[in-house]
């Protein structure tokens, strides 16, 4: 068995959501830089050059990037050979996010009680996890400030087998057209396929973190993405919805085996400001 | 797109008349930011005949709920928020002589109807360009509910904040004119 400390998953969680506020992926910068170059519209190329400058901005002075510094969402793949001491790992995890938007400058926007009281909670906690069991003495972890002008956007269906692949793209595209300029397009798509409808969330969420280029392994499914993110270029929408040829920047599809009655597809919708940071401990 | 416009707040319904969907405008002067829990707060007192924590005849709400400010700054990062959470509040203060909003995303026929009706403007920001926006933001206070957080009232003053008429006074609306053009 491996030891880990808690304090070393503070430590690492911190850093790793002000990386991601900060400093927007390299991948995520150049498709915005390329979509410059193809956008059509002279008002989308405006707002496209305006996110650039943005993005540049933040990470050279260390500044959020949007002011929805997000929900901490988090991605954990906890080695089955590791030993965490020196307290719980749950708290750990939080403790990290309190000390990122405390003192990162960062927005708390975390309410207790959805419906009644919606009291802020002051410190961005608590954090939301998924943990899978991997072989191996690492822990690995994704985190993700979520933002919710995109996240208000995501949308699911429980298809069938009849709708095909044509009806999951048909799915995702009017997905797109009804968020219209909302969820501050150029997007980036999550699309999960399978398992159930809570598991094809989880997979759409983790897919938004897929380095934009990257494309699903399996040929079939490829191409859906690329058809997908075609189709949603046609829309017009364009940056911040002002219109343009700009609407997406990626579509990326995960999938995982399902029940032999169904076909869930689940979109989860991010915005341009796609953050998310890779750890290891 | 017309030439960029720049106008001073408060605003008149003569400055109101002459902005037109697509026009590129600078904001300078007094703007107060607004997002869900103070729209309630401000619509609850409408109701009730009570004072309003600020003068509304004339003037501008941003949507937005800054991140905290670094020393050395006058604002957080404070790009807009989504417009549409507000609209059930919004034409409560249209009435109320509300001349501009600026947000992102699309308003209810409601809010268009009562933006013709009173002669004011929406206003798109670039969503998520929050750093670069927080730059003409000069001076921040919080001038009502402190208890809110992010979510209180600040009263901002602005030089040149970058927006665009999105939906003018006469309806006239870029989110519906303007993706038919590039679309296939």
């Amino acid at each position: 068995m491996r030891e880990v400390t808690t304090t070393q998953i503070t430590n690492k969680i911190k850093e790793l959501f002000l990386e991601a506020n900060y400093h927007i992926g390299s991948d995520v910068l150049d498709a915005l830089k390329n979509a410059l170059e193809e956008e059509k519209s002279p008002v989308g190329k405006d707002v496209l050059n305006m996110i650039i400058k943005n993005n540049q901005l933040a990470s050279s002075e260390e500044l959020a990037i949007c002011q929805d510094t997000g929900l901490a969402v988090l991605f954990v793949e906890l080695g089955q050979e590791v030993r965490i001491t020196g307290g719980n790992f749950t708290a750990a995890v939080n403790a990290g996010v309190e000390n990122a938007y405390q003192n990162g400058f960062l927005r708390k926007s975390v309410v207790d009680d959805p419906v009644f009281d919606r009291k802020n909670t002051k410190n961005n906690t608590p954090a939301f996890i998924y943990t899978d069991i991997i072989p191996g003495d690492k822990i690995k972890i994704l985190v993700m400030p979520k933002g919710f002008g995109s996240e208000n956007m995501s949308s699911i269906a429980m298809l069938t087998a009849a709708h095909g692949a044509k009806g999951i793209v048909d799915f995702i595209v009017d997905t797109v057209r009804k968020a219209g300029p909302n969820p501050c397009p150029p997007t980036v798509l999550g699309v999960g396929i399978g398992g159930t409808a809570d598991k094809a969330m989880v997979i759409a969420k983790k897919a938004i973190a897929r380095p934009i280029g990257e494309h699903n392994l399996n040929p079939k499914y490829a191409q859906m993405e690329k058809e997908a993110l075609e189709k949603i270029n046609q829309l017009g929408i364009g940056p911040a919805g002002l219109g343009g040829t700009t609407t997406a920047l990626a579509v990326n599809i995960d999938y995982l085996p399902t029940h032999i009655a169904g076909m869930p597809v689940a979109i989860n919708v991010c915005c341009h400001a796609t953050r998310h940071a890779f750890g290891e401990i | 797109m017309s030439e960029e416009i720049k106008v001073t707040t408060p605003l008149d319904d003569e400055i109101v008349k002459q902005l037109k969907a697509g026009d590129s405008v600078k904001i300078s002067g007094y703007i107060y930011t607004g997002r869900d829990a103070a729209h309630k707060r401000i619509v609850e007192l409408i109701k009730e005949k009570e004072d309003l924590p600020f003068p509304i005849k004339g003037q501008i709400i941003y949507y937005v709920g800054p991140a905290p400010a670094k020393p050395g700054y006058a604002c957080g990062p404070a790009g807009p928020t989504t417009s549409y959470r507000m609209d059930p509040y919004t034409p409560f203060l249209l009435e109320k002589g509300l001349k501009g909003m600026i947000g992102k995303g699309l308003r209810s026929t409601e809010v268009i109807e009562s933006m013709k009706k009173n002669k004011a403007i929406y206003f798109a920001a670039v969503g998520g360009a929050a750093a670069l926006i927080a730059q003409s933001i000069k001076k921040s206070e919080v001038i009502a509910y402190p208890d809110l957080g992010t979510e209180a009232i600040h009263r901002y003053f602005v030089e040149d904040f970058p927006v665009i008429v999105c939906i003018d006074s006469y309806g006239n609306n870029l989110y519906e004119s303007e993706p038919p053009k590039y679309r296939k």
